[in-house]
């Protein structure tokens, strides 16, 4: 019981480590990139951007969400 | 890092720990972190009402996580989840016309404080005797103290003679809730969820404080049923929100999707924690958020500083 926990501890402490350097990326490579594009669409167009926004948010839950239990999994096989 | 939606200046490792924070709550006990998440964005000198509308936002990416998770555990119960967000969307509206009567009024700020501080310390109150008066009887607890499995989500309460005879009144139409266990007039579950979403509207965030404990001691459904199908509800209402406060223009995306990567991380630790706690245990360990939301507003009134 011990020993599971520990390695779930490990597992789980890699999964943070390459989960923020996956995090980074993606603060740089896509939000900053859609900063101006959803700033116009905010002033201008704001049913857009409502529409937008929703599916945004719900987007990066499934994707983050997948790309962290794909993660968990995987360091939990390697450590086994 | 620069937001030009909301004109601020915010270090993005700040927002994704705050997230983290929010999303530990959110996965435990099924609550949307509002009181947390407005106060530390006001601290960040973002406007009041960007601070509302991104919370509601940053709540729909973390309940969809957390309620996923949850639904892998079979303590989701959709139908549930569905009848409710009827009842919280006209609730919710209802709570933004009470608000609008009030400015109307010229009183709004004192009433509200008034209410919110009568309300919380109310639920921690009663949630402390009934979680300690649970425990103390022996009954909401497995031998080992660590719960696994459907049977240990039938937890008891020491209020469940009035849940039994709330569930005795049979007027039509009676829905039946087999993932729940439960069979109930279609009215308590409306009413539950309205009362909710009044609150919702009333005093700000997804309410998740009223709810959660609403349907463990009024519609009696079990503690992890209850955190799981509430985040579900959630992902429905605050949907609505955010929908609504973006073509108001209250809504920054942009720090709502920053924040939302540190809630993943802790809504997935929150949904696993409530698999090793008793049903009274989670409602006991529940008591300090509405008191952590009555010294908020306590603070508001006596400083005149809004968080």
């Amino acid at each position: 019981m011990k020993k599971d926990a520990a390695k779930n501890l490990r597992a789980f402490a890699i999964e943070l480590a390459v989960y923020a350097v996956l995090v980074t990326c993606y603060f740089f490579l896509v939000l900053h990139l859609l900063g101006d594009w959803l700033y116009h669409l905010e002033t201008r167009h704001r049913y857009t951007y409502a529409a937008v926004a929703i599916l945004l948010i719900a987007g990066q839950a499934v994707a983050l969400d997948t790309v962290t239990t794909l993660l968990f999994r995987l360091l939990r096989r390697r450590w086994r | 890092m620069f937001f030009p939606i909301s004109n601020a200046h915010i270090n993005p490792i700040y927002l994704a720990v705050v997230g983290f924070v929010i999303g530990i709550l959110g996965g435990f006990f099924g609550v949307g972190g509002s009181f947390i998440a407005g106060p530390a964005l006001r601290l960040m000198g973002v406007d009041w009402n960007y601070a509302v509308g991104t919370d509601l936002a940053h709540i729909v990416g973390k309940s969809i996580v957390a309620a996923k998770q949850h639904r892998a555990l079979g303590n989701v119960d959709l139908k549930l989840g569905f009848f409710m967000a009827f009842g919280t969307i006209a609730g919710a509206e209802c709570g933004a016309q009470l608000i609008q009567a009030l400015k109307r009024a010229g009183n709004v700020n004192l009433v509200v404080s008034y209410v919110a501080i009568v309300v919380y310390f109310g639920i921690a109150v009663f949630m402390l005797w009934e979680s300690r008066k649970t425990l103390r009887s022996g009954k909401g607890r497995s031998q080992s103290g660590l719960v696994k499995g459907a049977e240990s989500k039938k937890d008891r309460s020491a209020f469940s003679p009035v849940t039994r005879n709330i569930q005795r009144l049979k007027i039509w139409p009676m829905i039946t809730l087999p993932t729940s266990g439960i069979r109930i007039s279609l009215w308590t579950i409306l009413l539950v969820a309205f009362v909710g979403g009044v609150f919702s509207g009333f005093l700000g965030g997804g309410a998740g404080y009223i709810r959660m404990p609403s349907m463990v001691y009024v519609l009696g459904v079990p503690t992890h049923l209850a955190v799981g199908t509430d985040l579900f509800e959630i992902v429905i209402s605050a949907s609505y929100g955010t929908i609504s406060h973006a073509i108001k223009g209250n809504v920054d995306i942009l720090i709502a999707l920053v924040m939302h990567t540190g809630a993943v991380i802790g809504a997935q630790i929150g949904v696993v924690a409530t698999q090793y706690f008793a049903g009274p245990k989670i409602r006991l360990a529940f008591v300090p958020l509405p008191l952590i939301g009555a010294a908020i507003v306590i603070y508001t009134l006596v400083t005149g500083h809004k968080l």
